[in-house]
């Protein structure tokens, strides 16, 4: 193992087909068009000194370091700014060229403090280097000028121009004496982020980085993606993980366990430490990028509150006892097994992760498909993207995402319908401003002014902010209008689609029922805005859609999910780059985990539990029979518990208490079980319920595979021994094999290929490919041997794509006089999921709890001020939080996150669900609001009771 | 030209002047340069309120304010005097001449005189080497300019 060092080529690829032949240093070499020559000459292995350059940002040509001396072209042009040309010879080391370098570089050394042994930067400075590679001798200058480094002069007196150190933001340093004022930190936040937070304030000598206006680092815009700092050719800008260890000595690539996204990272340590994690540029989805979350929130993995011991008890009344491996494993196998003696095999079952790995994943529906012997699987996909999975898999035949994330960039037009990029999936929303900067369209469907709707450079232009719960009416009255107007694309629906269904399809849209106009006052959408929506999506040139949870959490987000891909096909936006439907997915491996058979019934790769062929395929290897009957799912297991029939569960890596919608009933559900197995890094609110805790293992301490939301199979690696003991792999097969399971896995890799062995879509997926190719997207197996970016290219996976109606019903959530304003939920960028990982981060200085965001109207009508208590009260509960007054919420909505246990948003959501698959409707919910003192009293019942649940007996 | 004004009217006044250029190609210097007509200055409440007009980031409003040194942050003195400070004056006395000045009214470059009257500037260039040492008075130009003729001027600016 050694660091990797990616080679840096000074200036972004160029895409263009044509090349060019010039001469470098005496050696032919071939490009691309549009290549600079100093590229081409990193192409043949030749650096050409340079500190503004590098190839994650455009070329800026101001640092004067790569000067080149062209033939028949006077003085000596900088070689990153020089496009290659054909037949140019060029010099890149002449005595001139060393000179003017060698110049400049004292010129950059009499600015720059003199620390290099003490600077955390040592080792890893491309101003050290440079000063190397031009063979600086001497700084004829002196250091005694005006000077950024000295605080005081020689005399005593104040520096003015001297500036201290901003330590403002939790995870790295701002240093303004070591800046050269390359710009390149300036410009990756421009370019590779989009935030445009820094600038360059003042002019010559008095140029220095400013973030914000002249602000510090943590009050800016700044958003910490930390892409500024990865830029810095000095420690100006530098991770404090680094400054406080050292620099790493060995590198790992892995993959993020944060959102659906699914970057590539180096994990680079030092020993078994952790020093810093940094976006791998050959990741295929993130390509060098990262957001405040995979970059720096990794603190989780050695916080104080991670439990290492595995832990049993009697009754969730007593405290927890820290015991062994065996003692838990026998005590959990024994009690399963009494509940399957006593109330059948069917009263046990399983719920798998969306965080732990597809091998872990796999495991765990496996435990219960052969070991259990019943159905009884689900997973957090459930209340999330179950609807997706319905509804893409009735219409196009598969449930997934039809692009690669590399698509947006070819994409003229894009529709982001219920989600927030820049929050939930900020590396995607990187990509997507970038696209939307070069001149794509804007359309969002939201009932919020979320960030994209108008940020620097980047304005949308439609906002359709609907009512919350309208979804279907608005996709439908966009169909109306591209259907009624003659927008489809006929040629592609005759080709690829039943000709037969989308007439009678077009015939029920086109009523004047589902017309913009009809349905106005329904949505609050002027019908106006919506027509030219539909027409821009329609004949705008590619257009792709992405949507969020804000489809599918409703209860009639199957049906959404349909409308979005019957526009699809409607107007041909489907089966090439630059098109498509592409369901966000909230977590790192929701598609693996629904990909692996975690449904009551389906078995891996979607096949119907009651289809003898695949049972017999699983059968075959398992050497169990498979129960033919679907199993239960999240909220019917919680139902049979409550009626007394469901008695087990074991729970890996997911917080049902704090996730799932109507929490008092998840509670009575809990506590009505004999046996909770809760398999986690923390003690999270689930394990309130739980008689054994199994400590799990980070994505730091294990090796497997996570799929992001492009079907994307990244490989996972062990970067460190798991601090608990095992992987979480490990430990299912431990318990299986306590209940007489029999398994012998010794290496993920082995899991894998039982998977490929039973899944068609995974056929030809093993980690000899993953080690070759980086990455692969299912499907993977003979007719697309190294997986597919795009599907659906030559015809639907179902064969013909399928229209279906899309009648609006109203949910059954209605406001009234009691319940009048309409509550929605989501995400902020520096939290993640319930918050378990980010909440023990430095993350919590962006966020340290969940804020209410509510209209001014409606906020003046209830003597609501900025900042006051207020109490939140549907029908199913009551909580209380601080309030926001702003207008990105409409007058009516109410906005707020889930990411605190201590708010608890979900006692306040119903248990209203959607129709096809019971995802459950957390984003609309009737309330009322408020003011109030403090914390309601069933928030400190809460309390009281998490302290009481979490005692561990102190040991003999 | 007032010296205090309420943020909330800065805001305001700034946002009309935004609104009456958003039609412009390059909106940015004109808009800056009406605010700081308008306020004597650019205040930071101002360059918030045109970033948002220009949905440009806060940063990169402040960086092309403060690339320009005309562009002030406080508001001036009743008067401005700009002495240059480029090769061709210093070579005929331009240093002794704004030393001088610089004494007289007891105030550094870039300072305002205790009484509000004058703001000292240097200039790099007023393209008027031809007649140099060259200074500018408010919007009006003086070359060929001795300790008389210097003091003449800032007595002027006493009136």
């Amino acid at each position: 193992m050694s660091l990797i060092k990616e080679t840096d080529y000074g200036t972004p690829a160029s895409e263009s087909e044509n090349t060019v032949t010039l001469s470098i240093d005496g050696f032919e070499v071939t490009v691309p068009e549009g290549t600079s020559v100093m590229r081409a000459a990193m192409e043949t292995g030749i650096q050409i000194p340079k500190l503004c350059a590098t190839d994650m940002v455009d070329a800026f040509g101001s640092c004067r370091l790569c000067l080149v001396e062209i033939e028949g072209r006077r003085g000596t042009p900088s070689s990153c700014t020089t496009p290659a040309e054909s037949g140019m010879v060029v010099q890149t080391q002449t005595g001139r060229l060393k000179d003017i370098r060698r110049g400049v570089m004292e010129l950059y050394i009499s600015d720059h403090p003199l620390d290099c042994l003490t600077c955390a930067a040592n080792g890893d400075c491309e101003l050290q280097d440079m000063a190397g590679a031009v063979g600086l001798r001497d700084v004829r200058y002196g250091y005694d000028g005006g000077n950024h480094v000295k605080q005081r002069d020689g005399g005593g007196e104040v520096n003015a121009r001297f500036m201290p150190k901003d330590e403002s933001n939790p995870y790295f340093t701002y240093d303004p004496s070591k800046c050269i004022v390359c710009s390149r930190c300036v410009r990756a936040c421009e370019e590779v982020q989009g935030t445009f937070a820094l600038t360059i304030e003042g002019r010559g000598f008095g140029s220095r980085v400013s973030p914000g206006m002249h602000e510090s680092f943590l009050n800016s815009e700044c958003v910490s993606c930390g892409a500024c700092v990865q830029a810095c050719p000095t420690a100006t800008l530098q991770e404090k993980s680094v400054i406080e260890i050292g620099q790493p000595e060995h590198s790992v690539v892995t993959t993020c366990a944060y959102c659906g996204v699914g970057c590539s990272f180096k994990a680079e340590m030092r020993g078994q430490e952790l020093v810093r994690m940094v976006p791998y540029k050959d990741g295929k989805a993130n390509h060098g990028h990262s957001c405040v979350k995979g970059r720096f929130a990794y603190g989780y993995a050695s916080h104080k509150d991670r439990i290492l011991n595995p832990m049993i008890r009697e009754r969730i009344t007593d405290p927890w006892k820290e015991v062994s491996w065996d003692e838990a494993l026998s005590f959990a196998a024994n009690r399963l097994r009494a509940i399957q003696y006593e109330h059948g095999k069917e009263s046990i079952g399983v719920i798998t992760s969306s965080r732990c790995t597809n091998e872990e994943t796999y495991l765990v529906q496996k435990l219960t498909r052969a070991v259990f012997l019943n159905n009884n699987t689900d997973t957090c996909a459930r209340v999330c993207h179950s609807p997706t999975g319905y509804g893409l898999g009735q219409t196009f035949g598969t449930s997934a995402g039809t692009q690669d994330f590399d698509s947006v960039e070819q994409a003229d037009v894009v529709l982001v319908i219920g989600a927030n990029p820049t929050d939930g999936h900020p590396v995607f929303a990187s990509r997507l401003k970038k696209r939307l900067r070069q001149g794509a369209k804007l359309i969002v469907v939201d009932p919020r002014r979320i960030d994209l709707v108008r940020t620097p450079h980047v304005s949308a232009a439609h906002h359709l902010a609907l009512r919350p719960g309208t979804n279907v009416a608005v996709v439908t009255a966009l169909a109306h209008v591209i259907v009624t107007e003659g927008l489809f694309d006929e040629e592609f629906i005759r080709t690829r689609c039943d000709w037969d269904e989308f007439q009678e399809y077009a015939e029920f849209v086109a009523d004047v029922a589902h017309a913009p106009e009809t349905v106005e006052a329904l949505t609050g959408v002027p019908a106006a805005e919506l027509r030219a929506a539909a027409r821009l999506y329609a004949r705008g040139g590619n257009g792709a859609i992405y949507y969020g949870l804000g489809v599918t959490e409703h209860s009639q987000g199957s049906t959404t999910v349909i409308g979005i891909a019957n526009l699809a096909m409607l107007t041909g936006n489907i089966g090439r780059p630059g098109v498509g439907v592409n369901p966000l997915r909230g977590q790192n491996n929701v598609q693996g985990s629904c990909d692996m058979g975690s449904f009551p019934h389906e078995l891996p790769g979607y096949r119907h539990v009651n289809n003898a062929d695949v049972r017999d395929v699983f059968e075959e290897v398992w050497g169990v029979s498979i129960s033919d009957e679907p199993g239960l799912r999240i909220p019917n297991m919680l139902d049979a518990a409550v009626e007394g029939t469901f008695k087990g569960l074991y729970c890996q890596g997911e917080d049902i208490l704090q996730s799932d919608p109507d929490t008092k009933h998840v509670s009575a559900g809990l506590a009505a079980m004999d046996c909770v197995i809760v398999h986690d890094l923390f003690l999270n609110e689930t394990s309130h319920y739980a008689h054994v805790f199994l400590p799990g293992s980070t994505f730091l301490e294990k090796d497997g595979t996570f799929t992001n939301a492009e079907r994307r199979i990244n490989r996972v690696r062990k970067v460190m021994a798991p601090k608990n003991g095992y992987a979480d792999w490990e430990v299912t097969q431990l318990l299986a094999n306590a209940m007489g399971g029999g398994w012998s896995y010794t290496h993920p890799s082995q899991i894998m290929d039982e998977i490929a062995a039973t899944t068609p879509s995974f056929a030809n997926v093993s980690y000899q490919l993953l080690e070759e190719k980086g990455s692969v997207q299912w499907p993977c197996n003979e007719s697309t041997p190294v997986g597919s970016p795009v599907m659906h290219v030559d015809g639907f996976v179902r064969g013909k794509g399928r229209f279906i109606r899309t009648d609006y019903i109203a949910t059954d959530e209605k406001t009234g006089p009691r319940f009048p304003l309409l509550l929605t939920t989501g995400r902020i960028l520096s939290q993640y999921n319930v918050g378990a990982q980010t909440r023990r981060t430095e993350n919590v200085v962006w966020h340290d709890e969940d804020i209410l965001e509510i209209h001014p109207h409606d906020a003046e009508t209830r003597g609501v001020k900025e900042g006051d208590w207020v109490k939140l009260v549907s029908r199913s509960g009551e909580t209380s939080l601080r309030a926001s007054l702003t207008d990105r919420v409409s007058p009516g909505v109410v906005y707020t996150t889930f990411h605190h246990p201590t708010t608890q948003a979900n006692v306040i959501t119903t248990d209203y669900s959607d129709w096809a698959t019971n995802c459950p409707e957390y984003k609309v919910t009737a309330v009322q609001v408020s003011p109030s003192n403090g914390p309601t009293d069933w928030q400190e019942q809460y309390e009281e009771f998490s302290v009481r649940a979490r005692r561990i007996e102190a040991a003999e | 030209m007032e010296l205090q004004v309420p943020e909330m009217d800065v805001a305001n006044r700034t946002a009309a002047i935004a609104d009456g250029h958003l039609q412009d190609e390059g909106p940015l210097l004109p808009i800056l340069h009406d605010v700081q007509r308008d306020f004597g200055c650019v205040p930071d409440a101002a360059l918030r309120v045109i970033a948002d007009k220009l949905n440009l980031s806060r940063a990169e409003v402040h960086g092309v304010m403060s690339f320009y040194h005309d562009f002030r942050q406080e508001p001036a003195g009743r008067h401005v005097l700009r002495i240059c400070r480029a090769e061709a004056c210093q070579s005929v006395g331009g240093e002794a001449l704004a030393e001088g000045v610089r004494k007289a009214l007891g105030i550094d470059w870039h300072e305002t005189t205790p009484d509000g009257r004058i703001t000292l500037e240097p200039v790099y260039c007023l393209g008027l080497c031809s007649c140099a040492p060259a200074a500018m008075f408010d919007d009006e130009l003086h070359g060929r300019l001795d300790e008389a003729a210097l003091a003449d001027i800032v007595l002027e600016a006493g009136r």
